[in-house]
């Protein structure tokens, strides 16, 4: 699937930029993109480092475990497969917390970690297991509390009131979410 | 208020291993080390994805593919600048933020078209990116359902905000 997307989004891109006679912008993407992905990535880096000596020390004393208790019977209805208290649980619900909490940045290692231990537990190397699908379900509908870039974005540009699209945003997403996960419980069943 | 919410994570996690009477220092610096490797591992399938995408928006094509929406985006009164926003949002985040952003300086950060595309943008995450990343990193290539689930849930938002915002605006 990503073999056929990627293929489309490059080939589909590159002819139509072709046709329209646009060579100089294709050429400008094709060799720029290693210092775009460079430049990301030192951006995230700094605050990837950082938030993983912070949540280190949030491990070792324990902190961890006492958040992970706390949500980790609703993981455990959406989590069938995964054996109680396995590890993948405590990476699931940091990955979930610092998500909820607009540490988008921050919430990524976590969400690597959790594959990383969920694929452990994978029979089939090569094929998603039906856990790390409801967990990517569960980070790509974006249930977060404060949307941090977005208010920021707004406070630059003078808006009055920054933070009156939290609520939607929490609604709308929310309804999204569940939306996902139950059509992600019908689908694994079929 | 969300400028003290960090601030406020890292003194706790700092005083309640400090009271546990953990090795905060050691703790950290280890913490750090791990995030060398996180980054190499990100390195690769990013750089994939980067170069599909960017390819794929400066094509424009999406604008030539959409434009015969527009007299359908008319009849339901639905502001035609929230559909590039909704058709990349699952691509890519920083799209979507510098499209934000020209419709910030164009009709204001108050304004209804800005509302609805921040609630739009706000409301999901960038689901082909994390698929991509995240099941790249551990090296799964048959991914089953989760990209249609994931689009789905994308579109069902788009929907929620265009019917839940008029209300909240």
């Amino acid at each position: 699937m990503i073999n056929k997307l990627w293929a489309f989004l490059i080939i589909s891109g590159s002819l139509y930029l072709i046709i329209n006679g646009k060579f100089e912008i294709l050429n400008k993407q094709i060799l720029g993109s290693g210092k775009v992905t460079l430049d990301l990535l030192f951006q995230i880096f700094p605050l990837i480092a950082l938030w993983l000596g912070i949540m280190n020390i949030a491990k070792r004393a324990g902190l961890l475990d006492k958040f992970s208790k706390l949500i980790e019977p609703f993981l455990r209805i959406l989590f069938p497969k995964i054996p109680r208290n396995h590890e993948s649980f405590d990476y699931i619900s940091s990955n979930i917390i610092a998500n909820v909490f607009g540490l988008g940045n921050a919430a990524t290692p976590f969400g690597i970690k959790a594959m990383e231990s969920m694929q452990k537990l994978n029979d089939n190397k090569e094929e998603a297991s039906t856990s790390m699908i409801t967990f990517l379900i569960m980070n790509t509908c974006g249930f977060t509390l404060i949307p941090t870039t977005i208010i920021s974005l707004r406070m630059l540009h003078k808006s009055k009131s920054p933070t009156s699209i939290v609520l939607p945003c929490i609604i709308v997403s929310f309804i999204s979410l569940v939306f996902g996960l139950i059509v992600d419980r019908l689908w694994a069943k079929k | 208020m969300s400028n003290l919410f960090i601030p406020l994570i890292v003194l706790f996690v700092i005083i309640y291993g400090f009271f546990k009477k953990i090795n905060i220092y050691d703790a950290f610096i280890e913490g750090v080390i791990d995030s060398f490797s996180m980054i190499m591992k990100m390195f690769p399938s990013l750089l994939a994805m980067i170069l599909a995408v960017n390819i794929f928006k400066s094509s424009k094509i999406i604008d030539y593919v959409f434009s015969f929406l527009k007299p359908l985006f008319l009849l339901l009164k639905i502001p035609f600048e929230v559909l590039p926003i909704a058709v990349m949002r699952p691509l890519s985040g920083s799209f979507g933020l510098a499209l934000l952003n020209n419709i910030y300086g164009i009709y204001g950060p108050d304004s209804y078209i800005s509302f609805l595309s921040s609630v739009i943008q706000g409301s999901s995450d960038t689901t082909i990116y994390i698929i991509t990343l995240y099941f790249g990193t551990v090296g799964i290539k048959k991914i089953k359902h989760a990209l249609w689930v994931g689009l789905l849930a994308d579109l069902f938002m788009v929907i929620m905000s265009l019917i839940i915002v008029p209300f909240l605006f």
